[in-house]
């Protein structure tokens, strides 16, 4: 198998280059992270992010042919040759396929992805209904990879003031949960025009989410809720 | 109130473009009913008040929804302060050209 992969290390090169590899594949490659460890065991200088290689870690997501996903969970069979792996777009490259993620975990950081309720803790757990419970389906499973809010052109040109796809589904998990007494503090949090509204339901999150999730659904749900705070 | 002012700006951005949707359906509809062919009947068509009417809310919409759209991709491309400025200050003056010509043409028939 044929790749082309996106190297630089800010110590040793002037600019980034793309490096071609040829991999002999074995009966247990399924998935390209595993040809991806392939060629590291080739080539230790090789530099990328990967823990459970399973999809539930989100370590390994990266732009893959042009369009972003887990290594771990996507398959060889699915993959036009030479496939052209780079580093997750919009984002600061550390080393080859390694980015800085400071802008998008600061994103995450200002929904306050916690649980806000100041009434005493019961001596067991603050319960839910079932249907409660299913409004946090699509959202909870968020595994916070980055691939949606890197391929966001809104966050793109303003990384540093849109909250950003995955923020922004963060952010309605927490007003959607029940257990939760902040909504309006939480609504009151993404009213500026660029946190929220410079979402343009381009939609590149949603074709990206290695999870299947949809932010722009999320995004929907909070405008919705704004809107109807408003006409109160 | 300024609390809720990128809301309102979203809102009103849905609003006009429903407005147009509308509007283009309902010329639509009427085009495909009447079938005008000639200048009399196209004339006599935009002569009535309530197209008149119609057309106007169209063109405001048109231009209030093209001046929110243009204000956010200055925002997001044109980070000079001066070009910014400068462009901003040219879209409103040609959307608002637009909509006074549009006027003119729809009173004079």
């Amino acid at each position: 198998m044929r790749l082309s992969i996106y190297r630089f290390n800010p110590e040793t090169d002037a600019e980034p280059y793309m490096q071609d590899y040829d991999v002999a594949l074995e009966p247990g490659d399924k998935m390209l992270l595993d040809v991806l460890l392939r060629i590291k065991d080739l080539d230790d200088t090789l530099s990328m992010r990967k823990s459970c290689r399973e999809g539930v870690c989100g370590s390994d997501a990266m732009n893959i042919n042009g369009k972003n996903g887990l290594a771990c969970i996507t398959k060889l069979t699915d993959l036009k040759e030479p496939v052209v792996v780079r580093p997750l777009p919009g984002l600061p490259v550390v080393r080859d396929l390694v980015v800085d993620m400071t802008q998008f975990f600061k994103q995450y950081h200002s929904v306050k992805p916690y649980l806000v309720n100041d009434e005493p803790p019961p001596a067991t757990e603050r319960l839910q209904s079932p249907e409660d419970r299913e409004k946090l389906d699509g959202l909870y499973e968020c595994v916070l990879c980055g691939a949606c809010t890197t391929s966001c052109p809104s966050f793109w040109w303003n990384p540093d003031k849109f909250v950003g796809p995955a923020g922004l589904l963060q952010a309605y998990r927490f007003i959607a949960d029940s257990r939760d007494q902040a909504t309006d503090e939480r609504l009151d949090n993404l009213e500026d025009p660029y946190r929220l509204y410079k979402c343009h339901n381009i939609m590149n999150c949603v074709d990206v989410c290695p999870k299947g999730l949809s932010p722009s659904k999320a995004i929907g749900k909070i405008k919705e809720l704004k809107l109807k705070r408003l006409t109160k | 109130m300024v609390k809720s002012h990128a809301l309102r700006l979203w809102l009103a951005q849905r609003i006009t473009g429903a407005l147009m949707a509308i509007y283009a359906l309902m010329v639509g509809s009427v085009l495909y009913v009447q079938h005008p062919t000639e200048y009399g009947t196209w004339k006599a068509l935009f002569s009535t008040g309530w197209m008149r009417a119609a057309t106007l809310v169209f063109v405001l919409s048109l231009v209030w929804h093209a001046w929110l759209g243009m204000h956010d991709i200055l925002i997001d491309y044109v980070k000079p302060a001066l070009a910014h400025r400068i462009l901003k200050n040219l879209v409103v003056l040609s959307l608002a050209v637009y909509a006074v010509w549009s006027m003119r043409i729809l009173w004079s028939i």
